[in-house]
């Protein structure tokens, strides 16, 4: 293989491109993103970017000026692909150019999910760095009223993050509860408390209907509940959940189901391509977590190279989220019927490691502000998951 | 030179961390004492609550590693160094030697 193209610049293209030089691969690596920034890692900028912990947007870069050299690759940011042909060998890029390569990495990631309807000025989504700043600059303010649509992690950790610098923060959910897709209810109502226990309001079986804007600038005035309801805001945030960026990849022969279908080693059904990352459906699974993509990165690479799938990725999910000074660490793979049970600590002292069972096993297991034993608990979960 | 704790409160395996600014962590492992800065160099996590594993130390939220030796980042996510401290055991007790600045290992 001479020439490879990593489509995608953020954590899993970045990563791909790492993988294929440590695997050695000494071709000629074109990094195609759409942003116009180097790869940054994005946990940060509903946390610390936002509060002013992180201040310097070097922090967040991924790569040093050393390892962007040691990587030797063209970068074409600020350039977003089109299409890729029949063969999966040419990917078509804005502007009319095109870039022929033996293969193809595909990492274009997801778009959040937006509100129907225009987005007036104060009214936010977060997933990029432009994204953040532009928040960042509207919560600068003396204290004002923020809504945030969504109670997933997104939405709790920008409510945690607007709350600590003093606005007024409400959080609206459609579903009874948030995170009980995530956790499971008990477990999910532990966690929602965290907003009560910092004075964040928590609205929930409510749908949001519309926006209201105006003034000069029309800048958001408020969110209209489904029941009719409006709530005054400043500042609205939308965390919904994602899409992953396929559409550009509509013509092309690759199969498309909320991701690009692959098999479990990364591998599309054509052998030049593979796909990583939130825009990858791997063997069924889409996993929008920040471990999943640097793992399956480096199983795709390897594949790549192989020309046919010789690896697989059977990594343990795991995801983070940091809210309310409350870290939360999950790992493992919950089904509904499964039933938590805690092992040490209390959810009063919002500080508890918890397993869930399925027929005497642990399936799953979350802890609040228990970093150690999780840890612990975590590789003797993926042990047992790997043996299995 | 801050006291940390008697060297019988911290077997072989453990860890501990003393809130100093930055706060640096103590490890017995190997038959040995080290100090590093506490804080993941990639992402704020404490390296005390990490897995310790010989000479290395394993970050408890990315799994980032460093060697405790020469504080240097074996292992991605992180790239920086953690910095180095001595530690000298006088009367039992452990002690940490706060390294300058300029002592920031490779």
């Amino acid at each position: 293989m001479k020439s490879v193209a990593v489509i995608g610049a953020s954590l899993a293209g970045l990563y791909a491109a790492r993988a294929l030089r440590s695997q050695g691969f000494e071709g000629r690596l074109v990094i195609v993103g759409d942003e116009c920034h180097r790869p940054y890692d994005r946990p940060p900028l509903s946390k610390g970017f936002l509060t002013g912990a992180t201040t310097d947007q070097g922090q967040l870069a991924l790569a040093d000026a050393e390892e962007i050299a040691e990587l030797d690759a063209e970068w074409l940011l600020g350039t977003r692909a089109t299409g890729l042909d029949t063969g999966g060998r040419t990917v078509l890029l804005d502007g009319g150019r095109s870039l022929t390569t033996d293969g193809v990495v595909l990492a274009t990631g997801a778009t959040p999910r937006r509100l129907p309807g225009p987005m007036p000025a104060g009214a936010h989504t977060l997933r990029t760095l432009d994204d953040a700043q532009a928040l960042r600059a509207d919560l600068s303010s003396p204290p004002v009223r923020v809504v945030v649509i969504g109670g997933g992690f997104i939405g709790a950790e920008v409510a945690s993050s607007c709350a600590a610098l003093g606005h007024d923060v409400t959080v609206v959910e459609a579903a009874p509860l948030p995170l009980v897709p995530q956790l499971g209810h008990a477990m999910a109502e532990i966690c929602s408390a965290l907003h009560a226990d910092h004075g964040v309001t928590l609205l929930t079986e409510t749908g949001v209907a519309r926006l209201h804007s105006g003034g000069a600038g029309n800048r958001v005035t408020g969110v209209e509940l489904s029941d009719g309801r409006v709530l005054p805001a400043e500042v609205v945030v939308t965390g919904i959940g994602v899409r992953p960026n396929t559409d550009w990849l509509a013509d092309s022969p690759l199969p498309l189901d909320d991701g690009v279908l692959c098999d479990a080693g990364c591998v599309t059904p054509l052998p030049a391509v593979v796909a990583v990352g939130d825009v990858a459906r791997v063997n069924g699974v889409r996993a929008e977590h920040w471990t999943s993509a640097t793992e399956q990165a480096a199983v795709a690479a390897r594949n790549l190279l192989a020309g046919s799938t010789v690896a697989t990725h059977h990594g343990l999910p795991y995801f983070w989220s940091d809210q309310y000074g409350v870290r939360l660490q999950f790992a493992g793979r919950r089904l509904p019927t499964d039933t938590p049970r805690i092992l040490e600590g209390s959810p009063d002292d919002r500080s508890f490691l918890a397993c869930y069972e399925r027929d005497g096993h642990t399936s799953a297991i979350l802890a609040l502000n228990r970093p150690r034993p999780f840890m612990r608990l975590r590789r003797e979960l993926a042990t047992q998951a790997f043996a299995a | 030179m801050i006291p940390v704790c008697p060297l019988a409160d911290l077997p072989t395996g453990e860890s501990v961390r003393i809130d100093t600014a930055p706060p640096i962590a103590v490890f017995h492992t190997d038959g040995r004492l080290y100090a590093i800065d506490d804080t993941c160099t990639h992402q704020d996590a404490s390296l005390s609550d990490g897995w310790l594993e010989g000479c290395l130390v394993e970050c408890p939220l990315h799994a980032a590693a460093f060697d405790l030796r020469t504080g240097a980042a074996t292992c991605l996510p992180a790239r920086r160094a953690v910095r180095t401290h001595p530690v000298t055991v006088q009367d039992g007790m452990i002690y940490v030697h706060h390294a300058a600045e300029e002592g920031t290992a490779a």
